[in-house]
């Protein structure tokens, strides 16, 4: 038990916490602008698919990480729209037509794979940042200062998420048509047009979130996510519909998923504990879940199709 | 009169050369149609791609459906292939077997075959295969314990089942035989890529100098292997042309050692019954070298006497 307490462990542990956090914080940031205006999209499993291959693809031929990213947003971008048009025009059965996207995506994202690339094979990773003065502080600096750009970036969208959801008219708009559609329609806010934006925003980090995880990992493998998408619907929940529960949902997430890694490879953890040990993450999203469940509210229209005059 | 005889010893010459290459044992595989179930892509680098590479090398053009993570899937896979009347059906998954189980008797004329796993389920057209993987992972665990400096080897395994978790115990003995600890994490994921990166990168926190895997989520461990420079050895498919500079060795599956002899017995009208297995005597199993990685002669013949000692039964892998 005490290799566990030792710097290198614990470098890891909170490293490792944060890299895995990182496409499930972003994930989760983009479906809470669909949610908090009333749209559930649970098709981001399959749009981050989509994104990671369009990303690692992007690379694997251009050889520009930063291309590659690009590549992920205008992933993102088409199928959010996609799903907007389902979702907001065709009001189609929000679980449903997610379920759709999903499975749209991760059998597209294999065939695109098999028939364009094949055997998998490396990229290049994103650059690492250490950031100059703070990444030589002992132990906190390996672990919070030493990642790569995109690790600060993602980091650098909950305050900016905060500041447009609460302090912006848009933020307002879409908590009113979240809220109450037939109110804010009557004050003459398009609610089809905000919904647009926001199911796209989601769709975008969604692909966004599928790029940083096939970058980083440098390589793309059918199924890539393994449902981190679905984790990062449920993080949503689990944060309240907030950014900054969001980031600390998918930060601890990610910490438990790199600790129970941790004492694994350091044996703590006997082998035939190992199943039990790798559902701790899950357990620990579930039991937060029920917390939330009691002290926090969806948004009242939230799977709601909207109908002027309905 | 010399001419002539010239000629017949040419001829006989010829006769002998084609006779040691094949001549009766040899199986006719034209108009033999083969369709191969998988649970990930066809040129995964690892499981699926084996037994595709052996059907091929076989001369056959499979059928194949792969990316039947979902057994349901795949399931439905196998008996639309049994229903098209193909001579053999390759459900290539341990996960498979309950579904075969179901599918089989329905289907009396079809062969079917089912690995890696050691049940035909008593069914009379259905074999099984399996491989010795922890025979090429001692083998390999002796080669590691000669390139770790620190005496610290990382193993990350999938589930701990099947020929994954052979190839992980036999790596285990064999980097004990030459001195080094490996120690094994299971990331309880055939497909978690980042699961295994983190993992990989654990284990070189923790000191480890060199790494190995199994399963085809392994490539996000690789390249971890790869930036850090340390040495990492594959194993069901060579995988060196995953990172060239740091692959030392794979051992490769030759699923057509089996195949040949299955199919020259659904030929012959034995549509099953019979569980094969690859070792690294029946050349089923092969230690493939990267010719890009430097390794000394010393350490190879350490291997080799490895190798010997599996085949005359001098050395257990403990498996």
């Amino acid at each position: 038990m005490s290799d566990l307490f030792t710097q290198s462990a614990m470098i890891a542990i909170f490293a490792g916490g944060i890299r895995l956090a990182v496409p499930l914080l972003v994930a989760s940031l983009g479906e809470t602008y669909g949610q908090r205006s009333g749209v559930l999209n649970l098709g981001v499993d399959g749009i981050m698919l989509l994104g990671a291959f369009g990303g690692y693809y992007a690379v694997l031929k251009t050889e520009s990480v930063w291309f590659g990213l690009l590549v992920g947003v205008g992933v993102g971008v088409v199928m959010g729209l996609l799903s907007a048009v389902m979702a907001v025009t065709l009001k189609a059965d929000q679980g449903i037509s997610g379920i759709g996207v999903f499975l749209f995506g991760l059998g597209m994202s294999d065939l695109l794979f098999s028939k364009l690339v094949g055997t998998p094979r490396g990229i290049d990773k994103f650059p690492k940042l250490d950031i100059p003065g703070l990444s030589d502080i002992p132990w906190l600096g390996e672990m919070v200062f030493r990642h790569s750009v995109v690790i600060y970036l993602a980091f650098a969208a909950i305050p900016l998420s905060m500041y447009i959801i609460n302090k912006t008219t848009f933020g307002m708009n879409i908590r009113a048509v979240g809220e109450n559609p037939e109110a804010a329609d009557s004050l003459g806010v398009s609610v089809t047009r905000v919904r647009y934006l926001t199911v796209t925003i989601g769709g975008t980090l969604a692909g966004v979130a599928g790029a940083i995880l096939a970058i980083d990992l440098g390589i793309f493998q059918q199924n890539i996510t393994n449902a981190r998408g679905f984790i990062a619907v449920a993080l949503v929940y689990f944060g309240a519909w907030r950014p900054l529960g969001i980031m600390l949902g998918s930060l601890l997430y990610g910490l438990v998923d790199s600790l129970v890694l941790q004492l694994k490879v350091l044996e703590i953890v006997p082998g035939e504990w190992s199943n039990i040990a790798a559902m701790t993450p899950a357990i620990f999203t579930i039991l937060a879940l029920v917390v939330v469940a009691s002290r926090f509210s969806p948004p009242s229209a939230l799977t709601k199709p909207f109908t002027r005059g309905a | 009169m010399n001419k002539k005889l010239a000629w017949l010893a040419v001829l006989a010459a010829f006769a002998l050369i084609a006779a040691a290459c094949g001549g009766d044992d040899d199986v006719d595989v034209s108009d033999f149609r083969v369709a191969i179930v998988a649970p990930s892509a066809a040129n995964d680098l690892a499981f699926t791609q084996s037994i595709v590479d052996a059907v091929e090398a076989m001369g056959i053009e499979p059928s194949i459906s792969e990316s039947m993570f979902v057994v349901d899937d795949a399931g439905a896979a196998i008996r639309d292939y049994a229903d098209q009347g193909f001579d053999l059906v390759i459900a290539h998954g341990s996960q498979y077997g309950a579904s075969l189980q179901e599918i089989a008797p329905e289907f009396p004329e079809v062969s079917f075959a089912w690995g890696t796993a050691a049940d035909t389920f008593g069914l009379d057209n259905v074999y099984s295969y399996e491989a010795a993987s922890d025979q090429g992972g001692y083998v390999m665990g002796v080669i590691a314990s000669h390139l770790t400096q620190s005496g610290n080897i990382g193993v990350v395994g999938p589930v701990e089942v099947g020929d994954a978790k052979l190839y992980v115990d036999g790596f285990i003995a064999g980097a004990a035989a030459g001195g080094a600890a490996a120690t094994a994490t299971y990331t309880d994921s055939f497909s978690d890529v980042a699961l295994a990166s983190e993992t990989a990168q654990a284990f070189v926190a923790s000191g480890a100098d060199v790494l190995t895997g199994t399963a085809q989520m392994v490539v996000g461990a690789v390249t971890v292997a790869d930036d850090e420079g340390i040495p990492w050895f594959g194993t069901q498919a060579n995988q060196t042309e995953l990172a060239t500079d740091i692959v030392v060795a794979s051992q490769v599956y030759h699923w057509e050692v089996v195949l040949e002899d299955m199919i020259k017995k659904i030929q012959d009208g034995e549509l099953g019954g019979e569980i094969y297995e690859i070792t690294l005597e029946n050349e089923g199993l092969v230690i493939e070298y990267n010719d890009g990685y430097d390794l000394s002669d010393e350490i190879k013949d350490a291997a080799q006497e490895a190798i010997d000692g599996i085949i005359d039964g001098s050395i257990s892998t403990g498996a």
